[in-house]
C-alpha cells in the first residue's frame, strides 16, 4: 500500500549553504490495513515524510508508491485516495462545522456530502454542534472535526499527524477508539506520534527515524532484540545464595536481584519458567507472583535514538 | 473542475461575508463612491460655470459649445469616473489579500493543497471569489449613480457624458480588467507574505496609477477620452494576461508549504 525506495528530501538553504537533508534513504513497506507507527524526535523529517507521501511535496531523489500510484507522477490521484491529519490542523474558524466538512467533501469529489457530513459529525460527537462556528470550538473539538475531515472521502490510506496531541485523556480515548475502528474495518493508517504509550497500543509495527530510518519492526520484536526477554519472580524475601543455583539452569542469561525480586533475562520463558519454579520452591523461596518484565516503548525509543 | 472551482467561491464568501470590514468595504465604500459625486452634482446645479479658461485647456477644448456650467459638471463627473475605477481594485484587494496568507496563518492551507484540487482550479476559484464582488458592486453603483442622477438636477449634457462609450467602456471592460489586475497582484503578494495586512497594505500599491490618473485629469497633462480607454483595455488586457500567468507559475505549493512559514 504504501512503498518506498530510497526515498530522500534536501531542502535548499540558498547558494552559500548547503542543503538541508530533512530525509535520506528511506525505504519502507507498508501492508495493506496496517497501522504504521513512525516516531523520532522533533526535527527528524518525519512530516516532511507524510508531505512527500501525500504529494504535498515532491522528493529530491528515490521513489514512493501510494496504492499504486506514484508519487511525482499520479499526485491528483494519490491525493484522491489519502486522508491527512496535519499536525495543526487549521479550520475555517468563520465557518460552522458543517460547513467547513462539506466543503472538504466537495473538494474531493464525495457523491453524498450531506450523508458524509453527517456520518462523521455523529460518529465523533459532534453532531449536535454542528451549526456553531468552529472558532468557537475546544481543541479537542477541532482534532475531532480535522479527524473527521481527514475521513470524509473514505481514504484508502489514512496519514496522523500527533492525531491526540494537546487533548485530554477522553478525547484522546475516544481518537485511539476510532483509530482501533479504522484499523479493522482495513484502513491503512501511518501515525507519527510522540505518545509512545498509543504507537504501542495501536500500531501493528513502529519505525524510529530521526533524518534516516533507524529500525523498524513490531514493537514486540524491538523489545526483544533490544532488551532480550525478561521473566520477574516477586518472593517474600529472597536469600542471595539463590543465585547461582538459579544461574546455572539451561537458557539462563543473566540474574538480577532487586529487592524481593529475581529479574531473570532468558531465551524462552514459556519453556524455562517451569524449571525456575521448581528450583526456587526446592530452595524454599515463597514465590508471590510471576510475570514478564515489559519494557516500555519509551525505553527502547530512547535506546534507539541515542545509540 | 467547475465543482471545485465553484466550492473554493463559495467557501472564500462565507468566509469573507462574515467579516465585518471586508462587508464594509464592498457595501459602503461603493455606496460612499456613488454619494459623493450625486451630492457634489446636486449642490454644484446651481454655481455658475465660471470661466472656461479656468478649466484645463485640453478639458475646455473637449467641451467644444456645452454652457460653461455643464462644462464644469462634465469635468467634475470625469473627475468621480475615477472612483469607479479604483472601486474594482479596492473591493478585490481587501478579500484576494487575505485568500493565500490567511490561509498560511490559520494552517488551513495544507489539508486544502492536500485535496486533489488543481493549482488552475485553487487561483480561479480565489480569483473569482475576489473579483465577482468587485465587479458587481461597481456596476451595481453605477447603476444606482445613472438611477439618481436625474435628481441632482444635472443637464442632459451630463447624462449623455456618462452614458458614452468612453464611460460604458471605463466602467464595464476596464473595471473588471482592473479586478483581474488587483486580484491576481494581491494573491501573488498574498503567496508571499506571513501576514494578511502586510498584503492588504502592499496590494494597496496598485491604487497608484489610478492616483497618478486623477491627478494628471486635475492638472490637465490627461484627458480620460475615447481614445486614452481604448489604450487602457489593450494595455490591461495584456498586463492581464502576463498577471494571471505569473500568479500561477509563483504559486509554488512546495515553497509555499515550506518556506513561507
Amino acid at each position: 500500500m504504501i512503498l518506498t525506495e530510497k526515498l530522500s528530501k534536501k531542502f535548499s538553504l540558498g547558494r552559500k549553504q548547503p542543503p538541508v537533508v530533512a530525509v535520506q534513504d528511506l525505504d519502507l513497506d507498508i501492508a495493506e490495513g496496517e497501522v504504521f507507527g513512525f516516531l523520532g524526535p522533533n526535527g527528524a523529517g518525519k512530516t516532511t515524510t507524510v508531505r512527500m507521501l501525500t504529494s504535498l511535496i515532491a522528493p529530491t531523489s528515490g521513489r514512493a508508491v501510494i496504492n499504486g500510484f506514484e508519487v511525482g507522477k499520479q499526485d491528483t490521484k494519490i491525493r484522491q485516495v489519502v486522508g491527512i491529519l496535519t499536525e495543526t490542523p487549521g479550520m475555517y474558524d468563520r465557518l460552522s462545522a458543517e460547513k467547513n466538512l462539506s466543503i472538504f467533501a466537495r473538494l474531493y469529489g464525495v457523491k453524498d456530502v450531506n450523508g458524509q457530513v453527517e456520518k462523521y459529525l455523529r460518529l465523533l460527537g459532534l453532531w449536535e454542534r454542528r451549526f456553531d462556528e468552529v472558532g468557537g470550538f475546544s481543541k479537542g473539538m477541532r482534532q475531532k472535526l480535522a479527524i473527521a475531515r481527514a475521513l470524509l472521502h473514505q481514504p484508502k490510506v489514512l496519514f496522523l499527524d500527533e492525531p491526540t496531541s494537546g487533548l485530554d485523556p477522553e478525547a484522546s480515548h475516544l481518537v485511539r477508539n476510532f483509530i482501533e475502528e479504522l484499523k479493522s474495518e482495513g484502513t491503512t493508517i501511518f501515525l507519527c506520534t510522540h505518545n509512545l504509550d498509543e504507537a504501542d497500543r495501536l500500531c501493528q509495527r513502529i519505525a524510529i527515524f530521526k533524518g534516516h530510518l533507524i529500525t523498524v519492526d513490531t514493537p514486540q520484536d524491538l523489545r526483544t532484540k533490544l532488551f532480550g526477554r525478561q521473566s520477574v519472580f516477586h518472593l517474600r524475601s529472597l536469600d542471595p545464595n539463590w543465585i547461582p543455583s538459579i544461574r546455572a539452569l539451561n537458557g539462563i542469561k543473566e540474574v538480577q536481584s532487586l529487592d524481593n525480586r529475581l529479574v531473570i533475562k532468558l531465551d524462552n520463558p514459556e519453556e524455562q519458567n517451569p524449571a525456575i519454579i521448581r528450583k526456587l520452591v526446592e530452595l524454599n523461596a515463597d514465590i508471590q507472583f510471576v510475570g514478564e518484565l515489559r519494557h516500555s516503548l519509551e525505553d527502547i525509543y530512547l535506546e534507539m535514538i541515542n545509540a | 473542475m467547475i465543482d471545485r472551482i465553484l466550492t473554493i467561491i463559495d467557501k472564500e464568501w462565507s468566509e469573507v461575508f462574515k467579516n465585518r470590514m471586508v462587508l464594509f468595504t464592498i457595501v459602503v465604500l461603493p455606496l460612499l463612491f456613488t454619494i459623493l459625486p450625486l451630492a457634489s452634482l446636486y449642490f454644484t446645479k446651481t454655481t455658475s460655470g465660471g470661466d472656461l479658461t479656468n478649466m484645463p485647456a485640453q478639458f475646455a477644448l473637449a467641451c467644444g459649445g456645452m454652457a460653461p456650467q455643464d462644462c464644469m459638471q462634465v469635468f467634475l463627473v470625469n473627475e468621480f469616473l475615477l472612483l469607479y475605477m479604483m472601486m474594482p481594485l479596492i473591493i478585490p484587494i481587501t478579500i484576494a489579500a487575505y485568500s493565500i496568507v490567511g490561509e498560511k496563518a490559520t494552517h488551513s492551507l495544507e489539508p486544502l493543497l492536500a485535496t486533489p484540487i488543481t493549482t488552475f482550479e485553487l487561483l480561479a476559484g480565489k480569483n473569482l471569489a475576489a473579483a465577482i464582488p468587485a465587479v458587481v458592486a461597481t456596476w451595481g453603483c453605477f447603476g444606482l449613480f445613472l438611477l439618481f442622477l436625474p435628481l441632482t438636477g444635472a443637464s442632459s449634457a451630463v447624462l449623455a457624458h456618462v452614458l458614452s462609450p468612453t464611460w460604458l467602456l471605463a466602467i464595464l471592460v476596464i473595471g473588471p480588467l482592473m479586478s483581474i489586475l488587483a486580484v491576481n497582484f494581491a494573491v501573488m503578494i498574498s503567496s508571499r507574505v506571513n501576514d494578511p495586512r502586510v498584503a492588504e497594505q502592499l496590494s494597496a500599491i496598485l491604487i497608484v496609477p489610478i492616483l497618478g490618473v486623477l491627478f494628471g485629469q486635475i492638472s490637465g497633462l490627461i484627458l480620460i477620452n475615447l481614445q486614452l480607454v481604448v489604450i487602457t483595455i489593450l494595455v490591461l488586457f495584456v498586463i492581464d494576461i502576463g498577471a494571471i500567468y505569473l500568479g500561477a507559475s509563483l504559486f509554488q505549493r512546495e515553497n509555499i508549504l515550506t518556506r513561507w512559514k
